[in-house]
């Protein structure tokens, strides 16, 4: 049963709206939207919220395109206010260029990102290849498990993007319908403690007529390099305050959901499944089923995946005897997914020596169910046992369609 | 954990019986979560949704292929889908339908139980819309959640005369099923 002192504090509401409160709790000056398809109910809940004037100071604009939403929220984060927007999809893909705009400019944009599948074929359902496409734009990027997550990562986002030191753009994937379209019981953002945890948004330099300054203007071989190792830098800052949030946040509301990475029965484990989004609540109901049985099962939660944390998930990775990435992307051309790569990179300069091998599954919204998850913990024992034999390999292939 | 599918067709509500499944729950103090089978969705077309109902919080994020309970919006679905599939021995399907369980030869060895919602649902609220019905009808035959939970779930949801009809609705089916009223 719920605590009841806490269930008074919960509600249970679809997880775009909890998010669309979420970000209005955030105090945002701009928020931009492109509100025909693909599209989640977030913007159209903060259209509503504009509509009923429960957003002071707050500018909505309804633009033309996903490339206009991305390209108003640079003007206004430049001059100074805070700014939102949500995307999926097609959406994010054509925000791309002016994505790697927001964060050579500085600018600590921060969106929602509904993670779903791109085409050809037409699909509109969950995965994560929209997002991973982004990986190199210099927006850091979490994964939300669950609705709660997606709601209270927000401003914790907007805390570490928006730190002078680090001024980089943020998104929050969580996964599409999912999470997005579920119905469950949340705690929504507290204004007053939110107005406490995350201080209103002071730029060093903003754009002013009064004292003119450029932004993302011409920069020559003598010096394009330098802004790209400080972007790099910016990230690497980015790291340790992104931990440093996550524990602030949980001083003042009393949730956790992990920094960077969060390990669920990993002390002890030798097979260990990796992943981000909302898998893991199903992968942490299998790995409860082999605990109840005796074997040493554990999961990593990755949770940000831009920057990475290298030196965490080797640590968290060091005592396992194999180790299953399960990535709802792909690299098309490798045959692995983008967190079994990063996986694999950031082992192999370390002391730690431990078997990798990788699942893609769950594209274009393919259920991803317990037995699946049992099948790839038995093959990541046997991995242990006996070494890797199959690398990388799509699960739940339905091989009568080939 | 209880799981319950509902069967219905785009535009009868059975996504909107799921969330206000899920509301009740949480209601009486437990964990919940409710979600459509997410498709290209028609008006017309047969669809499904979910809720999961537990004593701890949720985090399976699958669909359901064992349901513990399954409610059937529209009989006429019987012809096309297995509304049975997957569902657990001990488990109960609810069959909008003025037929008695045994008329509809549904192949499962669970529990097979119906109820003539449309003709409350007319007689109260005036329209063939059954989704709030049945979940007074899934109250009385699971005794999973309390009654008075979904009525207040719907009166939330619905204020004034709407949610008021659909609360006696609700009313109506929980004891027809329960056979405390004819």
């Amino acid at each position: 049963m719920i605590d009841p002192a806490y269930k008074k504090k919960m509600v249970v509401v679809e997880g775009s709206y909890a998010v669309a409160h979420s970000a209005k709790i955030c105090r945002p000056n701009v928020i931009s939207a492109y509100p025909i398809t693909p599209q989640t109910h977030i913007v159209e809940d903060l259209s509503q919220f504009i509509a009923d004037g429960e957003i002071p100071n707050c500018e909505y604009i309804n633009v033309e395109a996903e490339f206009s939403a991305i390209s108003a929220l640079i003007g206004a984060s430049a001059v100074g206010a805070r700014t939102y927007s949500a995307t999926t999809s097609q959406g994010l893909l054509l925000m791309h260029e002016a994505l790697f705009n927001t964060s050579g400019m500085r600018l600590p944009v921060i969106m929602t990102v509904a993670n779903r599948a791109v085409g050809a074929p037409i699909n509109i359902w969950n995965d994560h290849q929209d997002a991973i496409a982004q990986r190199d734009t210099g927006w850091i990027q979490l994964y939300v498990e669950d609705v709660q997550e997606a709601s209270d990562t927000l401003p914790q986002l907007y805390k570490i993007a928006e730190d002078n030191e680090i001024m980089l753009p943020g998104m929050v994937c969580m996964d599409g319908f999912i999470l997005s379209h579920v119905y469950e019981p949340v705690v929504l953002l507290e204004q007053e403690l939110t107005d406490n945890f995350l201080p209103p948004f002071q730029p060093e330099n903003i754009l002013d007529p009064e004292d003119p300054k450029t932004f993302g203007a011409f920069a020559t071989p003598d010096t394009y390099e330098e802004f790209r190792y400080l972007q790099e830098q910016a990230m690497q800052k980015a790291l340790p305050k992104i931990e440093a949030v996550a524990k602030e946040f949980e001083e003042v509301f009393g949730r956790f959901h992990g920094g960077l990475i969060e390990g669920y029965m990993l002390d002890d484990a030798e097979v260990v499944v990796v992943s981000m989004g909302s898998v893991l609540g199903t992968v942490k109901d299998v790995v409860d089923e082999y605990r109840a049985k005796g074997e040493k099962i554990g999961v990593l939660k990755v949770r940000s995946f831009r920057p990475f944390p290298k030196k965490q998930v080797c640590e968290a990775l060091k005592n396992a005897h194999a180790v299953v990435v399960l990535d709802k992307n792909i690299s098309i051309g490798t045959n692995e997914g983008a967190l079994f790569i990063e996986t694999k990179s950031c082992l192999y300069n370390s002391k730690v020596r431990v078997p990798v091998i990788g699942y893609t599954l769950g594209h274009g919204g393919r259920d991803i169910r317990m037995e699946s998850i049992e099948k790839v913990i038995e093959e990541t024992k046997k991995v242990a046992k006996s070494g890797i034999t199959v690398e990388s390999q799509f699960l739940d292939l339905r091989e009568e369609l080939l | 954990m209880k799981e319950i599918r509902i069967h219905g067709r785009g535009g009868q509500g059975s996504v909107t019986a799921a969330e206000l499944l899920s509301v009740a729950a949480f209601e009486d103090g437990k964990f919940s979560q409710a979600f459509p089978a997410f498709g290209v969705e028609r008006r017309g077309a047969p669809v499904q949704a979910f809720t999961r109902i537990s004593n701890n919080p949720i985090r399976l994020r699958s669909q359901i292929y064992t349901p513990d309970y399954v409610i059937v919006q529209d009989a006429t679905l019987l012809e096309t889908v297995d509304v049975a599939s997957g569902i657990k021995d001990d488990g109960i399907i609810i069959v909008n339908t003025t037929e008695t369980p045994e008329s509809l030869k549904l192949n499962t060895k669970a529990r097979v139980m119906t109820v003539d919602a449309t003709k409350v649902a007319m007689d109260i609220i005036g329209v063939p819309i059954v989704n709030t019905v049945l979940l007074g009808a899934f109250a009385g035959a699971t005794g999973e959640i309390n009654v008075e939970s979904i009525q207040h779930a719907i009166r939330a949801r619905f204020p004034g005369r709407v949610g008021e009809k659909n609360a006696n609705a609700i009313q109506k089916a929980y004891k027809l099923i329960r056979r405390e009223e004819a």
